[in-house]
């Protein structure tokens, strides 16, 4: 065990340096002058955008550039933003819980929906249940988040007036942020009714974000449930006379769940994506929405050190879905 | 769930008529387009920063009238250009109280050590707050301040000296703007004493009629009246900007009652705000001005009488229907109505095809191969470029001129504009100051060439006219040489004028006393709710 741990590891150097090239490389090969956009029309004189592209080390050689951002970022400074002048990690710190509890309630939402559906499609094959919740995971699927999310407040916000259009809690609640998760935080800031509030903000964004990793889960697991009970160490335990709640939970899920768990863990990569568009529409001050206001502003810090703490998460969730698969299947964890 | 769904719904649908009697009648929700960068509005250059600084939060020494372009006395009383207009004396108005907040509590009135600390630190390279916060001044270095100031001198207690080293007539209307907002010298003291110099910025102390009392990034911004604002406490107690980035979600939270006012509606919205009952849709022309610019250092757009064919090629009208919907005004001068000494006599270019092939052939242009460029954002002036373009291209094939769409990255854009890469370009302004300097010298002065003079046209029976204007302290005069200047302009058309566009506000019909501001900001002191 503790060699796969050491290999999984070992495998996040390179991807670390490969990202910090993305991040570094992906703003800068947007055409446009950061400069150029911070003046708008206006414009600013030649020698003024000299004199701020010296300032913020832009007219160095592109290598200088890089390798300064890699050893700051060793050291865990994502230097300052241009458009705010603040620190890029007290940015990201600020936002963060608001994403990741966003992504939080989705991918749950995403697996009570679709881990049962999913189960119950792979063991009803062929039955109206199943059919049904393969069209609908493939209506999810295919479903853009932009249109889903403006759809439901169409119709759940405004025309039902069901739940709020936007946002994170009521405007009526004010509390000093204690753990930045605003579910925690109104349930500890003890008024009336804040709790609530921030529950119900969190229903149409969750749903919204949550659909197509609950489609995804929701295929997968039939698809791995088919496989799994279609095996002989299945026909056996059915023939042992086990109940069939016992051989389906026991013998095939657990061996289903190998694959599900990696495409759960893939799942975040989605969801961080899908946060983009989600926290947009319903202004979710969270780091999506922060990255899109980045890289309009070519603010070019921001968006790299964004990149750089977005890719970290998602290499430390997918470090810890491996180390989670080699509990699940010992074979996994004997192979190197 | 259900339960819960349902009890979210009647607390959050009512969520405005929920509020406590005290907040219930006072408290404004403005669902704002997006996140200030800050709110040291010096800094920057958004109009969507000022709204969030220093329009709620501080104070100029004159100010625009609310709704208008006029400028009025704001922090001073009254003020006296001295003969050469090299020199203005600003009295100050006494008795007028900063914020107090959880880390200051001002001992003093505003004064005039006030106004000195605010200017001195964008200007003096050696001022101590110079580089804090990053320290880039970039309106007041665009708008030219540090070659203009010569010095600022402090009188007395209430009397300021801004000496300039030439006349500038427009200098009034430029210490209206966001950039010359005031700060408090003696809380910068307390800050620099205490080691945190950037809190300034950060936790902003003005004078204005709201202070800030939190800002959750990115989510929502809460300010309470000042109590004692020198021109009396606003009408509202509170003031919350709810930050919604996407115009349709702007919509349906003014729908369901969740904001009162929303800034820039989605064009395709306006007919249904306007019917709706509850929505009163309040609007205006802006003051902005959205044209085509030839470049004229390149043939064929070096011959005036080219480019006015070309003008007269373009079916302005059938811009104004399908690009601004509706939306907007045809711009026959470089300068919107709204400012004083629009010259309205100046006729437009009439839309006459075959007269205008005529006169292409009379100057021997055939088969013109030429490009237009497109903006590839949306802006005030000009909400859809590309199909601006195409309409453009259109009326112009029919005069046997060939027009080839060219569209860049935006900030590669401005800066191929600026040298003068383009045959012509789409592009447009905003005002900043209500003054007509701002748009003809900016935008066609002699020294805006390579920079915002985006025809690069350098003309001198113009730049004579405005820079005579610039230098004339006497209204009426100035009002004379711009209607010339417009004249002139209009005869040997650099630009094609296309539109100025017309700023909706819609908002909740519990809202009263909003005027539009024909700046394009959004202020909240003076409007009551219902």
């Amino acid at each position: 065990m503790f060699r796969f741990l050491l290999s999984r590891i070992g495998l996040l150097v390179p991807t670390f340096l490969g990202a910090s090239v993305v991040a570094f490389g992906f703003i800068r090969l947007i055409p446009g002058d950061p400069i150029e956009v911070l003046a708008g029309e206006r414009g600013v004189s030649p020698a003024r955008h000299a004199e701020l592209m010296a300032q913020y080390g832009f007219d160095r050689p592109i290598w200088e550039q890089y390798f300064d951002f890699l050893f700051n970022l060793l050291q865990g400074d994502l230097g300052m933003s241009i458009s705010t002048r603040k620190p890029v990690i007290d940015e990201f710190l600020v936002l963060f819980p608001a994403t990741l509890e966003l992504s939080f309630f989705a991918i749950l939402f995403a697996l009570a929906l679709g881990l049962p559906a999913g189960i119950i499609a792979g063991v009803k094959r062929g039955s109206v249940f199943d059919h049904t919740v393969m069209t609908t995971a493939l209506v999810g699927y295919s479903m853009p988040i932009f249109w889903l999310g403006l759809l439901m407040i169409i119709l759940f916000s405004s025309i039902l007036g069901w739940t709020p259009v936007s946002g994170r809690i009521s405007f009526l609640y004010f509390f000093e942020p204690v753990t930045g998760f605003m579910v925690i935080d109104s349930y500890l800031s003890g008024q009336e009714g804040a709790f609530r509030s921030a529950l119900s903000h969190l229903i149409l964004p969750t749903i919204a974000l949550g659909t197509i990793p609950m489609a995804v889960i929701a295929r997968q697991t039939r698809s791995a449930m088919l496989e799994v009970l279609s095996e002989d160490y299945v026909r056996t335990a059915r023939a042992k006379g086990l109940p069939p709640l016992r051989v389906i939970g026991v013998h095939a899920l657990r061996n289903a769940l190998i694959p599900v768990v990696t495409t759960i863990g893939l799942q975040v990569g989605v969801l961080l994506a899908g946060a983009i568009l989600t926290e947009t529409i319903f202004s979710w001050p969270g780091i999506g929405k922060w990255m899109i206001d980045s890289i309009s502003r070519r603010d070019y810090t921001s968006v790299q050190g964004g990149l750089m703490m977005i890719a970290a998460i998602v290499m430390v969730v997918n470090l810890i879905v491996d180390l989670l698969y080699g509990l699940i299947n010992p074979r996994i964890r004997h192979t190197r | 769930m259900k339960k819960l769904v349902i009890g979210a719904a009647t607390g959050l649908s009512l969520a405005l008529a929920a509020l406590s009697p005290a907040e219930a009648a006072k408290t404004l929700v403005y669902c704002s387009e997006g996140s200030p960068e800050g709110f040291n509005p010096a800094f920057y250059t958004s109009g969507t920063t000022f709204d969030a600084s220093s329009r709620p939060i501080f104070d100029m020494l004159a100010q625009f009238k609310r709704g208008t372009t006029v400028i009025e006395p704001g922090l001073a009383t009254s003020w006296t250009a001295s003969a050469d207009g090299k020199s203005y004396t600003f009295k100050l108005r006494k008795g007028v109280k900063f914020h107090t907040t959880k880390d200051f509590t001002p001992s003093r009135d505003f004064n005039a050590d006030d106004v000195v600390f605010s200017f001195a630190r964008q200007w003096d390279k050696n001022h101590p707050f110079h580089k804090v916060s990053g320290g880039a001044y970039e309106y007041f270095n665009g708008m030219s301040m540090p070659d203009l100031l010569k010095g600022i001198v402090k009188v007395d207690d209430y009397t300021v000296r801004f000496d300039l080293n030439r006349p500038e007539a427009p200098f009034i209307a430029n210490l209206g703007m966001d950039f010359a907002s005031i700060f408090s010298a003696e809380y910068a003291d307390k800050m620099m004493k205490a080691g945190t110099p950037e809190m300034v910025d950060q936790n902003p102390v003005g004078t204005g009629p709201f202070q800030l009392v939190a800002y959750q990034k990115d989510a929502v911004i809460r300010y309470k009246a000042h109590p004692n604002y020198w021109a009396g406490k606003a009408k509202i107690d509170n003031l919350v900007y709810s930050i919604t980035t996407d115009a349709a979600v702007r919509y349906q939270k003014l729908k369901a009652g969740e904001c009162h006012v929303m800034p820039y509606p989605n064009p395709a919205d306006l007919a249904a705000m306007a019917k709706d009952p509850k929505i009163n849709l309040l609007q205006q022309e802006g003051l902005n001005v959205g044209y085509l610019a030839y470049n004229t250092k390149k043939a064929p757009f070096t011959d005036n009488k080219v480019r006015l064919a070309l003008n007269m090629a373009i079916n302005k009208a059938a811009i104004i229907d399908a690009v601004f919907q509706g939306a907007g005004k045809a711009a026959k001068n470089p300068i919107p109505p709204t400012i004083w000494s629009y010259n309205n006599a100046t006729p437009d270019d009439v839309y006459d095809p075959v007269k205008a092939k005529k006169m292409l052939d009379a100057a021997g242009v055939k088969n013109l191969k030429t490009n237009i460029w497109a903006m590839p954002v949306q802006r005030p002036y000009n909400p859809n470029a590309r199909r601006m373009a195409e309409l453009i291209q259109a009326d112009w094939a029919k005069v046997g001129v060939t027009a080839e769409i060219v569209s860049f990255e935006w900030g590669e854009y401005l800066k191929r504009s600026k040298a003068g890469e383009h045959d012509t370009v789409l592009l447009g302004w905003t005002g900043d100051n209500g003054d007509p300097d701002n748009f003809l010298a900016v935008l066609l002065g002699c020294d805006g060439v390579g920079g915002s003079n985006r025809a690069q046209w350098c003309y001198k029976p113009f730049e004579d006219l405005i820079q005579a204007a610039k230098v004339t302290s006497n209204q009426a005069e100035r009002t004379k040489l711009y209607e010339k200047a417009q004249t002139v302009f209009k005869q040997q058309a650099p630009w094609a004028t296309i539109a100025h566009s017309v700023v909706f506000m819609p908002m909740s019909k519990k809202v009263t006393g909003y005027k539009i501001n024909p700046f394009g900001g959004h202020g909240f002191y003076g409007v009551d709710l219902k």
